[in-house]
């Protein structure tokens, strides 16, 4: 398979609001899909973990709050998950309340058009 | 059983007896036996009269886990000692057993006083003493209709109260001219009965009983006919008799032990009795003439006991100060010192205002430079800075009227406790001076609950808690320690300071909001707290894209998210009034969806197991039927439950279910720090359970009375009676006034039960500011909540008609397709999601899903 044939649509950075995420279909797999947005407006980009809580066992973690904690290694942009508030780094995917509760996070990116892919695995 | 072992025998095992056992815990050397008559150890005596107020024998336990299991400590209950044989020094007990001592300490307490009345033996003529008093009262009470106290003092008023709140008519009979007469004067005594006969409590004061007879009633209504010396009579159906209290002294008189002509236990400066090896504590004890019939002073003797036997006596016993604080049928009366003004020469300033129904009175000296006493009626807040100032003769300002005069706006009031010195008594049940606790803040102690737990203070009558939290508050402040109640990383400010901010900066939207008043990016605390903020100052549609972002998934999908991922729905049944139509809409849409249906405990119906995408079009049925957003997603109002109210019920006095649905609809949609449960009961046999919702209307003859900050759950809390007697008017009035105030100034996730706990001056600082408007804040309130209610809309109504909106309800960006982890099975019925392990068993191919 080609590099090109693994990557999947998710939709439109427009179609995401602004510190929100969507659920995306990547084969049979539940992709969450972020786009943070700082409060003056700059992009700061779209980010792609696991939609699938551990610690709830649900794929609820798109419809999680945005955030920024400060923690050891500075600050880190998380998601809350919506169910049990556990904090997930967008970036790596890890658990900032217990590493077993960490996911995984996907290749993503966003087009100069707008589009948004992320890479099956 | 070393030769050193001291063997303690301890008689009585009520307040003060456990205070000797908790002081003497974990001396060693120590062999002690305590002997309760009771059938269980010691409880709180000071606040029996919480048992009515749901509180079980269990709460009033003063018992801390495990404390008769330390080593050296025998417990034994429904043992009654009946003789003291003091040459062998040996209890003996009411089956002959024999118990010996080495040493002895008599807690043997009071027995109440019943006045020598013909027919006091009669059914139903009861005392006010024990839990088993306190059973056979409800036991009466629950087939009586009327109920008499005889004895208008401190026990007796509250033994009102205990007949009031179970619903009875309820009459206080005095001896004296006069309710209270050891702590008021005779203007407080009369503003005290105006309020508590507005409180619906019929007051007889110069009343002598000379017999009960039978009243000719069968069943309720006249079980007995107390006739008085000036010929009148009044019928009852149960009395209490609440006249004071007596020494339990029988032990000391079979044993020979000197006592006071009119009873009690004689004792020294020590609390020794005529014999050396016997010490007598609390209410049986007699000391120069006087009997204390306070705990402060009962643990005090206590302690002084527990130093003797630990051999680390020094003081003596130096006699009590017996100034009290109560609050008596939701009143507040406090009586400092000399309140009669006995001394010689003393002078009185005097403030009353019956139109606030307060009273207050200064006794000074002579020269007017010291405070000797006080008495206050109907506002008591001054009480621990009076104190305090007659405790330690600390000088009266030039113009001492000022201390009871009404505060000025801007004008300083009061002592400040800077001025206190460290040996100031602030807690007196517990002996904590102003030292000690200064002490244990230094050593840590930086919060309320910290310094309570540290130091005992304000953890028995609870009186001197403003001023603890004055002390508190003072040396945090001198030692630089800031008191933080930031909302979280990204705002400096609590969310009252940032409601505020919000309401003047005009600030309409999170970026804005952090962006002025903020840092960073905000989080899952700010984002929901923000997002609440606007929607109380502004009413904007929480589904406006702007604040999509900020919104818990609740609030962003209009549902409640379960364990499963799916959400629940709860249209709203203003009153829990439906009709069939409706029903059996509600059903339907159950059934076309396959929802799993439950009936909360707020009297509506909720719908489990939706998907996310399944949302709209359950909505769009419920919408198109009438049904609105119930809001139970939100931080916001919930369910005003009701009874059937004067419709339909035989004892209903109003109208309950109509005044629930207008509140309902008033309320809803409305954003708060927390949600809002309210109830309303068609009489006061509560049946919509209205005193433990956050705003509780309770029906009486003449009207209705607001009952505020109640709550059910983790820490039950009855609610306090706000305004009593109001009519329709007034009372939505101060519903609207009270809401605001929460919502303006309570904290995160703080509902209305713990925002008053916290709120400094409480319940009677709410009252100041929402009924007497002292902040002046009352038209802003009321405007406030006016545009609210203008501005209201079903969200739900809104989201299916906006094409925008409906957008979001979709689980996956990509494909229609749903989410294959949702899963459910049967059981008895209906749906339930599938745990892990069923979920599993299928993937494994275990069984055929």
């Amino acid at each position: 398979m080609t590099d090109a044939a693994r990557w999947t649509f998710v939709c439109h950075r427009d179609d995401i609001v602004p510190n929100t995420g969507v659920a995306a279909k990547v084969g049979a797999a539940q992709v969450a899909v972020f786009r943070v947005v700082a409060p003056d407006g700059t992009e700061d980009g779209i980010f792609a973990i696991d939609n699938f809580d551990v610690r709830a066992q649900a794929n609820v973690l798109s419809r999680g709050l945005i955030g920024e904690l400060t923690t050891e290694q500075g600050p880190v942009l998380v998601v809350a998950s919506p169910i049990y508030k556990n904090h997930l780094c967008l970036k790596t995917g890890r658990c900032l309340e217990d590493e077993a509760w960490s996911v995984k996070t996907w290749a993503v990116r966003c087009g100069d058009d707008g589009t948004i892919m992320v890479r099956g695995s | 059983m070393t030769d050193t072992t001291l063997r303690l025998v301890v008689i009585g095992n009520g307040m003060v007896g456990h205070k000797l056992l908790e002081e003497l815990a974990g001396t060693p050397g120590l062999d002690i036996t305590v002997l309760c008559e009771e059938p269980r150890p010691a409880y709180d005596r000071v606040h029996l009269s919480e048992f009515f107020g749901g509180k079980t024998a269990e709460d009033l336990s003063l018992v801390a886990p495990g404390f008769f299991e330390q080593p050296g400590f025998t417990l034994r209950l429904d043992a009654k000692a009946v003789d003291i044989d003091r040459t062998t020094r040996q209890v003996v007990l009411a089956d002959g057993e024999r118990l010996p001592y080495d040493r002895l300490v008599l807690a043997t307490g009071s027995y109440p006083f019943v006045p020598a009345v013909t027919g006091r033996d009669r059914d139903g003529c009861l005392v006010y003493r024990t839990i088993e008093d306190l059973e056979a009262m409800r036991h009466w009470g629950a087939k009586s209709r009327i109920g008499v106290v005889i004895g208008g003092g401190l026990l007796g008023l509250e033994c009102a109260k205990a007949l009031k709140d179970m619903g009875l008519e309820t009459h206080v009979v005095e001896f004296a001219p006069r309710l209270m007469t050891v702590q008021v004067d005779d203007m407080g005594g009369r503003l005290l009965r105006r309020k508590i006969e507005a409180l619906g409590v019929a007051v007889h004061t110069g009343r002598n009983t000379l017999e009960i007879t039978d009243g000719g009633g069968v069943g309720v209504g006249g079980r007995h006919a107390m006739k008085f010396a000036d010929g009148s009579q009044l019928l009852t159906d149960m009395i209490v008799f609440s006249a004071g209290i007596r020494p339990r002294d029988e032990l000391a008189r079979t044993a020979g032990l000197i006592r006071g002509e009119r009873g009690g236990i004689l004792i020294d400066n020590q609390c020794k009795t005529s014999d050396p090896d016997i010490w007598a504590i609390g209410e049986c004890a007699l000391w120069q003439g006087k009997i204390f019939g306070l705990v402060a002073p009962g643990y005090d003797m206590a302690r002084l006991v527990a130093a003797q036997i630990k051999g680390t006596a020094k003081a003596e016993f130096t006699g009590a100060d017996m100034s009290t604080k109560l609050k008596l049928l939701g009143v507040d009366v406090a009586s400092i010192g000399d309140a009669q003004g006995a001394t010689p020469g003393s002078l009185n300033y005097l403030f009353s205002d019956d139109v606030a129904g307060v009273y207050k009175k200064l006794v000074v000296s002579a020269d007017a430079k010291t405070l000797l006493g006080a008495v206050l009626v109907g506002d008591a807040d001054d009480y621990g800075s009076l104190l305090q100032m007659a405790l330690n003769g600390i000088p009266l300002p030039a113009q001492p009227e000022s201390l009871i005069l009404p505060s000025v706006e801007g004008g300083a009031k009061g002592l400040g406790v800077d001025l206190l010195p460290a040996s100031a008594s602030i807690c007196s049940c517990n002996n904590v001076s102003k030292g000690d606790l200064c002490a244990a803040i230094e050593g840590g102690a930086t919060s309320l609950g910290a310094l309570k737990k540290c130091t005992k203070a304000a953890t028995s009558c609870g009186g001197c808690l403003p001023l603890v939290k004055q002390v508190l508050d003072a040396e945090l402040k001198k030692s630089g320690v800031l008191v933080l109640n930031h909302l979280c990383e990204h705002f400096a400010h609590s969310r009252q300071e940032l409601f505020h901010l919000v309401k003047l900066g005009g600030q309409k939207s999170f970026d804005d909001v952090i962006l002025a008043h903020g840092k960073g990016r905000g989080c899952d605390i700010c984002k929901p707290a923000v997002a609440s903020i606007l929607a109380s100052c502004w009413n904007e549609h929480v589904l406006k894209p702007k604040h999509a972002a900020v919104q818990d998934t609740n609030d962003y999908f209009l549902a409640n998210i379960q364990k499963d991922g799916t959400y629940s729905v709860v249209p709203r049944i203003p009153g829990g009034e439906i009709t069939p139509d409706k029903l059996i809409v509600i059903g339907q849409v159950a059934k076309d969806y396959g929802l799993y249906t439950k009936i909360t405990g707020g009297q509506r119906i909720d719908l489990f197991g939706a998907r996310v995408e399944q949302l709209p079009a359950i909505w769009g049925a419920l919408v198109a039927a009438g049904f609105e957003s119930g809001h139970a997603y939100g931080k916001s109002l919930r369910t005003v439950k009701s009874c059937v109210g004067s419709t339909w019920c035989r004892y209903g006095v109003q109208d309950s279910v109509t005044m629930a649905i207008r509140i309902e609809e008033r309320y809803r949609g409305l954003r708060s720090p927390h949600k809002i449960k309210m109830a309303v009961s068609g009489c006061t046999r509560e049946c919509a359970e209205a005193q433990s919702k956050d705003v509780g209307v309770i029906a009486t003859e003449k009207g209705w009375n607001l009952y505020v900050a109640g709550n059910g759950g983790m820490k039950p809390r009855h609610a306090e009676l706000l305004a009593a007697d109001v009519d329709d008017e007034t009372l939505i009035k101060l519903i609207d006034r009270f809401l605001m105030f929460y919502i303006r100034t309570g904290d995160r996730l703080q509902r209305t039960a713990t925002w008053i706990e916290n709120l400094e001056g409480g319940l009677s600082y709410v009252k100041k500011v929402v009924i007497d408007d002292s902040l002046g804040l009352c038209a802003e309130l009321e405007a406030d909540m006016a545009q609210q209610v203008a501005t209201y809309e079903c969200e739900w109504k809104r989201a299916i008609t906006t094409p925008e909106t409906l957008k979001r309800f979709r689980h996956f960006v990509n494909a229609a397709d749903a989410d294959s982890n949702i899963q459910f099975v049967d059981e008895r019925g209906q749906i339930r999601p599938k745990s892990a392990l069923e979920k599993r068993a299928v993937a494994a191919g275990e069984v055929t899903p």
